[in-house]
């Protein structure tokens, strides 16, 4: 039976993870490197590093220390931010990633999905979607939240996956830093949208909210979360045995 | 030496950095007398099975591959590189593989039940059978590996060393004398990824 993925997710700008970590026991706690193995020997399914650098050169120490994630972390790696072209797919791929994911660039361009799943597989293909209410309508939203596209959300990640998109992440921005759980209404709508493995993302406050997410949606395939990781608020390993104890399916290391 | 056979597809990165995490000696070479020198051969692929098929054919390396896991060199092929082990795949059509291990791919679809999500992917369980490898004393029976693939290898029961169980058994893993074949990614699978590598790099004890 496949296990449900716990993904902890690093912000990393100018080859440095952002966002405090508050950690015992880490050299360097803004190393993607130390903190991508801490998270990797801790039991995280696959983690997903966010380049939320806005220089050519942040992108240059982004795709170093992507390298070298990639060197010393085995397990799989998806790369976020900044991807607007083919060649972005083709330079952190070549780096090591195993997935991208899209977000404002394939809102702007659409065909980016579907030439890049026809070049490198569904599978390297990630579709990142903000959401947000707006009048009871789930709208996407691009540039990291801040600016409606009056899209229907719904529509857009079908349009996604159908253009190759392998899988989707749904970012709920009312649920965003909440911390009282995951969006389960916006989740459902998505799951029952497309076919293709859906991962929570928005509102986890603590090791509950991952159970009731899995319990209450089985169609979801993993949960992601940054802060309450980084935090140390929630262990994966206290995660990953309070899951089990929940009969839901996990990995252990 | 380990040789990981490079004809065009993929990306060989992490399987070359698995290696050295392992303290193998790893090339990747398109080079055929390279492939004839090393003490154990690694294909690897990704992508769709008819392309890779033909790329390796292209190159000929194929033939060289044939000859070297002929004469008893171990080989290891990795997702789409165990499945061109085969006979043949109905991947979009019908390809010829290697046929170093008989036995056929085919759509995961067909095998399993409705509502399933495919590609399989994600992190599953390997279940051993009753053939024992030597690939896998260094894990344990339910240690899980990560999957990604549509396909999957059938008719193949007499080689099968592992099953993943995804509303069906899925080939995980098989093994023919010097020949061997993971479905799954074990440069991708953590600890119990490299620990498989290791064990096929190592000779066994």
């Amino acid at each position: 039976m496949i296990t449900k993925r716990i993904i902890p997710c690093l912000d990393v700008k100018n080859g440095r993870v952002v966002k405090g970590v508050n950690f015992q026991g880490l050299n360097d706690v803004s190393s993607p490197v130390e903190l991508g193995k801490y998270y990797s020997d801790s039991g995280a399914d696959e983690l997903v590093f966010y380049d939320i650098t806005a220089s050519s050169e942040g992108r240059r120490l982004f795709t170093d220390i992507l390298t070298e994630v990639a060197r010393t972390i085995f397990i799989p790696l998806t790369v976020g931010g900044g991807i607007n072209t083919l060649d972005d797919f083709d330079r952190v791929l070549k780096c090591g990633a195993d997935k991208v994911s899209v977000n404002s660039g394939a809102i702007r361009d659409p065909r980016l999905i579907l030439e890049a799943a026809k070049r490198y597989g569904d599978q390297c293909v990630v579709l990142s979607a903000d959401v947000k209410r707006v009048d009871g309508v789930f709208r996407v939203f691009a540039k990291g939240g801040r600016e409606n596209t009056g899209m229907e959300a719904i529509a857009w990640i079908r349009k996604g996956v159908e253009l190759g998109a392998g899988e989707v992440v749904l970012n709920s921005i009312d649920t965003d830093g909440v911390k009282r759980g995951f969006d389960l209404e916006m989740l459902e709508a998505v799951c029952n949208a497309v076919s293709v493995p859906v991962i929570a993302s928005g509102g986890a406050g603590g090791i509950q909210d991952f159970v009731t997410l899995f319990k209450t949606l089985p169609r979801v395939d993993a949960g992601l979360a940054a802060s309450i990781f980084h935090f140390g608020e929630v262990t994966i390993p206290a995660l990953k045995a309070a899951l089990k104890e929940n009969d839901i399916p996990v990995r252990e290391v | 030496m380990i040789a990981i056979v490079d004809y065009g597809v993929g990306n060989l990165f992490s399987l070359k950095s698995s290696l050295a995490a392992v303290g193998a000696e790893a090339v990747v070479t398109g080079d055929a007398e390279t492939l004839r020198k090393a003490d154990r051969i690694l294909l690897p692929g990704v992508g769709a099975f008819g392309d890779a098929a033909e790329k390796l054919r292209a190159t000929g390396l194929d033939a060289v591959v044939i000859e070297q896991a002929r004469r008893g060199k171990p080989l290891m092929g990795i997702c789409l590189g165990m499945q061109l082990l085969f006979d043949k795949s109905l991947e979009y059509g019908e390809h010829a593989g290697l046929g170093l291990i008989p036995g056929e791919v085919r759509p995961i679809a067909e095998l399993i039940p409705a509502g399933l999500k495919i590609p399989h992917i994600g992190w599953n369980a390997l279940r051993f059978t009753e053939k024992k490898s030597p690939l896998f004393r260094l894990i344990r029976e339910g240690d899980c590996v990560y999957f990604v693939h549509s396909f999957y290898a059938a008719r193949c029961e007499a080689d099968v060393i592992a099953n993943a169980e995804y509303g069906a058994l899925l080939t995980a893993a098989v093994q023919r004398d010097n020949v061997c074949g993971c479905q799954f990614h074990p440069e991708k699978s953590g600890r119990v990824g490299l620990d498989i590598l290791k064990a096929f790099c190592e000779p066994v004890p």
